[in-house]
């Protein structure tokens, strides 16, 4: 085992699979610069930097991928993968369809997610909700670096085209760069359990589809992803000393999502409470209820999302994005009804 | 020109935007902050023509822009700090910044000013003949596909824009240069618009370019496209990491090129050759530190000021009174905060 920060242990998957896989290549903006310690070690024809030019460099990355590579395009905030929205909903997610299933799109796009650093409502969004509405892409948000490197592992190992979530305030690299900018003056809720953590040696996948009970609970049970899952655990122990067993589950993936274990933790408990950081109507915290409904599980349902545009100034920004007070709050809603 | 307004209307800018870095480095500025400091000139030779009705569509980086239309300071300030009295009710922050009285918006999104701006210039041919837009943006924006499509349609409806490029030759570590090909103007040109090349740190130059542009287009010809040359005398953002590694050379190796070389030394990966190539262009991004520091000889605001430097005591003056409306305006955004600090505790 290894102690590695969240950025780095996706860098040391990344570097495991580049290494045994020649068809690896990195392309985005910056990413010579961004990704220095790859390029120094694979070259620069497998470390490319684009122009601006995310309409061009992910839709040519999807044939790329067609062709014969296994391109990692990076966009660098989801927010800017709007620009080249085409590229994933017409192209990436339905030409494996489209094609009959005679020509696969081994894609995973890498983008940077999350808010909580003030940094106004056009670069702090999650959107995996939107990107997993798509059919034919897989979604993934890892909240801790074993996750992290595992899911990056699994989606170069995928056959068909990944979105890869890494939330800002989990990987050092963004918070530095966007949030702090090298200052010592401002400070930002990290969660260290996410930030870094214990690592394998030699990295094995983490399946894609597969959510982790990262807390057992009897009374309810709080779904999350990404740095929502470390409120939610932090949540836990609050409730733990009001007598409240709470469990947590980390989705770790939005699509292809892990029915099984949820409807399975829901079914014991009777109470299910999505926090998702990303936007709540029509999306994911919906879907989950949905699922469950589906599955003719019955349970109390609340959840803990992000209802409006993102603000900058901070105090506003912490109301809006989920946090462990508005967590409890919700808690304590549910277990006061229908208990 | 009024060589004197231009040079006040450029020294309030660069005060105001030095003031903000201050606040920002006490960390009482959330997020990243691209400053407009090194763009005065060509801010100020295109803005400071406009005229009422007329719209402007702007950057991440509009800051200045807005000052010099006229837009408040105080609520400008009051925005970064996020306070609910800022020009957006502390909802947007420096990169999207609204004053529809200006008809001026900004966008965070690389390119999104150029579509902005032709919508603009539309309405205007129905509802305001004779007014122009503007849209500002860097040169890293012209390879975006939004960009240079709006550039298509200005053409082709032959609305009356003005695109100014400010060209600072960089995208954060990446050289523009090595992912584009062709100058700007004579792409712009095969789109079909005028297009000129201006020194974007003469301000005498750039407003002579943008007289010319904005006739033309108040006169129903159409678009132009202006390219003009500047420099980011705070680099991309505050805290951009090639000028601090100029800064404090030491502790920013400790933190990225130890790893890298770690990276270079492990075992699996490309040929020594290959590695020594991804060395050369690494090492390329980090040479660009002390240059980033030396663009300082290139400050617009020095060649505006020389020009009137033969009346020493109109510009102390002026500076003078400059250096305290910014002072003023730092103070009572400041102090109606730690009032309001004081009020919550």
């Amino acid at each position: 085992m290894r102690n590695l920060t969240f950025a780095n242990a996706i860098e040391d998957a990344l570097a495991q699979a580049m290494s045994s896989d020649p068809r690896i290549i990195i392309l985005g903006e910056d990413v010579r610069g961004l990704r220095a310690n790859l390029l120094v070690r694979f070259g620069p024809e497998r470390v490319r930097n684009t122009p601006i030019s995310e309409a061009a460099f992910l839709g040519a990355s999807v044939t790329a991928a067609m062709a014969g590579l296994r391109p990692v395009v990076e966009i660098m905030l989801v927010d800017f993968i709007a620009v080249a929205m085409d590229a994933l909903l017409n192209h990436a997610a339905k030409i494996e369809a489209l094609s009959g299933g005679r020509w696969k799109v081994p894609l995973v796009v890498r983008t940077a997610a999350g808010g909580g650093y003030g940094d106004g409502g056009q670069h702090e969004q999650c959107l995996w909700g939107w990107l997993a509405h798509i059919p034919g892409l897989a979604v993934v948000v890892p909240s801790n670096p074993a996750d992290a490197g595992g899911l990056m592992l699994a989606a170069l190992q995928q056959e068909s085209p990944v979105v890869y979530l890494e939330h800002k305030l989990l990987a050092e690299n963004w918070l530095n760069s966007l949030g702090s900018g090298g200052r010592k003056t401002v400070q930002y809720d990290v969660p260290q359990q996410g930030a870094r953590g214990q690592v394998p040696g030699t990295w094995t996948p983490t399946p894609i589809g597969q959510a982790a009970i990262v807390r057992e609970g009897s009374d309810m049970t709080l779904i999350s992803l990404g740095v929502s899952v470390h409120r939610c655990l932090e949540a836990a122990k609050l409730l733990k000393e009001q007598g409240v067993s709470a469990g947590v589950i980390d989705l770790r993936t939005v699509c292809p999502l892990d029915v099984e274990t949820i409807c399975k933790e829901v079914g014991k408990t009777r109470r299910m409470l999505v926090v998702d950081e990303d936007y709540q109507g029509f999306g994911l915290s919906g879907e989950l209820a949905a699922v469950v409904l589906e599955a003719g599980v019955s349970a109390r349902y609340g959840r803990v999302c992000t209802q409006n545009t993102i603000p900058f100034a901070r105090i506003l920004e912490d109301q809006t994005l989920p946090s462990t007070n508005r967590i409890l709050v919700a808690s304590q809603q549910l277990l006061e009804h229908g208990g | 020109m009024d060589s004197w307004l231009v040079y006040r209307q450029m020294l309030r800018s660069r005060l105001f935007e030095e003031a903000v870095a201050v606040l920002w480095e006490h960390g009482l500025i959330s997020g990243e902050m691209h400053l407009g400091t090194g763009e005065e000139a060509t801010v100020a030779g295109v803005v400071l023509q406009l005229k009422d009705g007329d719209a402007m569509a702007l950057d991440h980086r509009g800051t200045a822009a807005l000052l010099m239309r006229g837009v408040d300071p105080y609520l400008l300030l009051r925005e970064f700090l996020g306070q609910p009295d800022g020009l957006c009710n502390g909802m947007g922050g420096h990169m999207h910044l609204f004053a529809p009285e200006y008809l001026a918006a900004s966008s965070g999104i690389v390119g999104a000013s150029g579509p902005a701006a032709a919508g603009f210039a539309l309405a205007s041919q129905y509802l305001r003949p004779g007014a122009v837009s503007v849209a500002f943006f860097g040169e890293g924006a012209t390879n975006q596909g939004m960009l240079l499509e709006s550039l298509n349609l200005a053409a082709v409806w032959q609305l009356p824009v003005l695109f100014v490029c400010k060209d600072n030759a960089w995208e954060i570590t990446t050289q523009f240069s090595s992912v584009s090909h062709s100058g700007l103007a004579e792409r712009a040109h095969g789109f079909g618009m005028t297009a000129v090349d201006v020194d974007g740190s003469n301000v005498e130059a750039v407003w002579e370019a943008a007289r010319k542009a904005i006739q033309l287009a108040r006169q129903g010809g159409g678009p132009t496209f202006l390219h003009a040359s500047c420099v980011h005398l705070h680099g991309h953002f505050l805290g951009d990491q090639l000028l601090r590694l100029a800064d404090d050379p030491f502790s920013e190796m400790k933190t990225s090129t130890l790893p890298m070389m770690k990276s270079f030394l492990r075992r699996r990966g490309a040929p020594f050759g290959v590695r020594v190539h991804g060395i050369r262009h690494a090492m390329t991004i980090i040479s660009q530190a002390p240059a980033r520091k030396a663009i300082h000889k290139k400050d617009p605001l020095l060649a505006a000021r020389m020009k009137l430097e033969s009346y020493p005591e109109q510009l102390l003056e002026l500076e003078t009174a400059i250096q305290l409306e910014i002072q003023q305006v730092t103070e009572s955004a400041l102090s109606s905060m730690l009032a309001q600090e004081g009020n919550l505790s």
